[in-house]
């Protein structure tokens, strides 16, 4: 499943054999290259209609109220058309004196994954074959980096292996020790615990900073979010991302009609299009008309808290305040919002 | 101003003018230039996904590319600085092919810069005024200001050299000096803006060093030389300028000095990250010698370090280094050593393993490769065309006439020595 993500790219490379063989093509091709860049091609998706007005909109965060409406608008009808179904895109602003903070118990957390797909059928994410985004991995982490299995049972490993850390015991493993394509037969495991990682949501975020055309910015509830129509697709603030949170659209997104979840946010899960970068918004579509976000509603062992720092009564305030609580790369001092405890 | 235009054609009429070898190279150049459009189209149409690249490696082979090409451009700088500030007075006759070589490296640093981005059609979004331009907080953004700020530099004080010498006028040498050290200035701008770009980014230990800034500069001024040595050599063969040894042998220095301190940085590199061999040193080992079988990268560091090594070696000998029928051969050692050790060589094992610990290999696809390539040769023609333009007027053949029957003389001499 989530390996599919790492392998999208190799069903769609070509091996050296292949351009052998495609030299050809590709050379008759790009001589008649000035016909075919005047021929139409097959337009994709969901850039087929795209408005001129869409093209020359103003950054979202720059936008006047009516301007804003206008854009969401275009929007609206454009969605409506494409899935065939009525679509909301709601523009809700972050509620006054809110800031929203994240605490997850990973030592109820049993790594089933249900956060995932939850994640990917609430926040619109490319799927299928060729493109399946997910904003959440889930870290399989061996207790202690030490599994009693490996080390008695196989013995050292010999062969080469493929893609994701060859014959490492452990094919993830430099900052965070953990890896995220474990398919065991059920979960959770003897020897492992989980660690969920997603947008932390930095109060500092560095890739708020690096970005060259500010259109990922911390809105005043603490939520990082994007201007999918802004941006650029340089990649920078994957590059500065520490927690490998962002993600980008390499192609035109696949989104099934049937499955495609009407009920969206400018800022958070409307469709997006090919060359822009997403992750996780902790669901601005719900958070901002108080609803739980996607994840922390599945969760079927209640691991995941979701509130509202600045309120003493609040899950999230109540976890700091009575567990053990830490956050991820703390020592690179982006002061993220989100926190992993223990009982 | 009817002086300027024709200063432009009778320009660019130089540039393009020349015997079968000449159009042959042409030729060459533009079925590069073509499979470099079709792999744009196919790129901008279908998406990044054309790419080899993916979540996990997200920086690849265009931006390897771009960073060694900056640090091309600012190399100009080595036949600019001992021109002016050491008075050498053979570079001085030939600076202005240094600019004209710094301008052709800029531009392509630009298309390597459109070809990775993923939404180019975007690009106004970045310019001041009608964009938004995250200055000063990106660094981005301070790159587009030094590569831009340089090609323009260069442009100016190249051709504004070059048309006060077809117009036959008096250059304003206070103008035209401040122009050129500002340029000087400039060089190294560009090359400590882009070694920035990517050592700011602590989620990347591999670059996340100080002495990146510096190595780049002393790796483009052992690189762009071998460059300009190289340029400067079929110059001599191909055209009748004349370039005295003697810039040869300054050059030939230059590159050893910078070359010798570039390995020197390696080694301190490699030391200090392996003594004690934290995870922040995964990338470097991967490198060197792999992870578990994914041992893509190690061939090529080894065949850069060979040839930087060895390269340095020769180039101490001082008879290797002033013989300029071997010269040429060190100089494309180092060449593509360099090429190798900072491009690839550092884009990818700065983004492998990713910040949670995953290591995935990364080849570019034919797309990419079509796109690169033709961008090389889309610098190659600009080179070509802007150094025969200069010789040109360097030679005193293209010069401004009054009469109407303008001809631009020795065309034919020059077509019969192509």
């Amino acid at each position: 499943m989530s390996k599919q993500e790492t392998k999208v790219k190799d069903a769609n490379g070509t091996s050296r054999r292949d351009f052998l063989r495609k030299a050809g093509t590709y050379t008759a091709a790009s001589l008649s290259g000035a016909a075919m860049l005047l021929s139409n091609p097959k337009p994709a998706k969901a850039t087929a209609n795209v408005s001129w007005a869409e093209h020359f909109q103003k950054n979202y965060r720059l936008m006047t109220d009516d301007e804003k409406k206008e854009a969401v608008e275009r929007l609206e009808k454009r969605y409506s058309e494409e899935f065939g179904k009525k679509v909301k895109v709601g523009s809700e602003p972050a509620i006054e004196g809110v800031l929203l903070g994240y605490a997850l118990n990973i030592q109820k957390c049993i790594g089933c994954r249900r956060c995932v797909k939850a994640c990917v059928a609430e926040n619109n994410q490319s799927r299928g074959e060729k493109q399946q985004i997910e904003w959440i991995r889930v870290l399989r982490m061996e207790k202690g980096q030490f599994s009693a299995e490996d080390r008695d049972v196989h013995g050292y490993p010999e062969d080469y292996g493929i893609q994701v850390g060859g014959n490492a015991y452990k094919p993830a493993g430099v900052v965070l020790e953990g890896q995220h394509y474990y398919e065991p037969d059920q979960v959770p495991e003897k020897d492992a615990f989980y660690l969920p990682m997603q947008c932390m949501q930095c109060e500092k975020p560095p890739c708020v900073k690096v970005c060259p055309v500010r259109t990922t910015y911390r809105d005043p509830d603490g939520i990082v979010v994007i201007d999918y129509n802004w941006c650029i697709g340089c990649r920078m603030c994957i590059g500065a991302c520490p927690y490998w949170a962002r993600r980008f659209n390499w192609g035109e997104p696949d989104l099934p009609a049937e499955e495609m979840n009407p009920d969206t946010h400018y800022l958070g899960n409307r469709p997006r299009m090919k060359g822009v970068v997403e992750k996780c918004t902790f669901c601005v579509q719900r958070t901002r008309k108080g609803r739980w976000t996607g994840c922390v509603e599945v969760c079927p062992v209640g691991a995941r808290k979701l509130g509202n720092l600045l309120d003493p009564e609040s899950d999230v305030r109540k976890v700091l305040a009575s567990k053990k609580v830490f956050r991820l790369r703390a020592d690179l001092n982006t002061y993220p919002k989100f926190f992993y405890f223990m009982d | 101003m009817k002086r300027f235009i024709q200063f432009f054609i009778d320009f660019l009429r130089s540039g393009f003018s020349g015997g079968i070898l000449f159009w042959a190279w042409m030729l060459l150049l533009s079925f590069f230039i073509m499979l470099w459009g079709y792999g744009e189209f196919v790129q901008i149409r279908d998406g990044m996904i054309v790419t080899g690249l993916n979540d996990q490696v997200s920086w690849g082979f265009y931006l390897a590319n771009f960073v060694f090409m900056v640090g091309v451009a600012a190399a100009a700088v080595t036949v600019v600085f001992p021109a002016y500030v050491y008075k050498h007075h053979e570079l001085h006759r030939i600076v202005v092919l240094g600019e004209m070589l710094a301008i052709a490296a800029v531009v392509m640093c630009l298309l390597f810069v459109t070809a990775h981005m993923g939404r180019p059609d975007r690009l106004w979004h970045i310019f001041p005024v009608i964009g938004i331009f995250n200055w000063p907080h990106a660094m981005l953004t301070w790159d587009v200001i030094v590569l831009t700020g340089y090609l323009g530099l260069n442009i100016i004080g190249g051709f504004y050299f070059l048309y006060k010498k077809y117009a036959d006028t008096e250059l304003n040498k206070t103008f035209y000096l401040s122009v050129v050290y500002i340029a000087i200035v400039w060089a190294l701008s560009i090359h400590t803006v882009t070694a920035f770009l990517i050592n700011t980014m602590p989620a990347r230990p591999m670059w996340f060093h100080s002495m990146m800034p510096i190595k780049f500069i002393t790796t483009a001024f052992a690189a762009g030389p071998s460059l300009i040595i190289i340029v400067f050599l079929l110059v001599r063969r191909f055209t009748p300028l004349k370039i005295a040894d003697e810039a040869f042998h300054m050059l030939s220095q230059i590159i050893v000095w910078c070359l010798g301190i570039a390995l020197f940085l390696t080694l301190s590199e490699i030391v200090t990250e392996l003594y004690p061999s934290t995870e922040h040193s995964l990338g470097l080992q991967y490198l060197m010698f792999g992870h578990h079988g994914l041992n893509t990268l190690v061939p090529f560091f080894w065949t850069a370090m060979a040839l930087m090594i060895g390269g340095f070696i020769l180039l101490l000998i001082p008879k290797v280094r002033k013989n300029l029928l071997v010269l040429p051969f060190i100089c494309l050692a180092v060449f593509i050593g360099i090429y190798i050790e900072k491009g690839m060589g550092l884009m990818l094992p700065g983004v492998t393993p990713t910040p949670i610990g995953e290591f995935a290999e990364y080849t570019p696809s034919n797309i990419e490769f079509m796109v690169v390539g033709g961008i090389w040769a889309i610098g190659f023609f600009v080179l070509t065309v802007l150094i025969k333009g200069a010789i040109g007027v360097l030679l005193g053949d293209v010069r401004y006439t009054e009469s109407e029957s303008r001809t631009v003389r020795g065309e034919q001499t020059r077509a019969a020595t192509t």
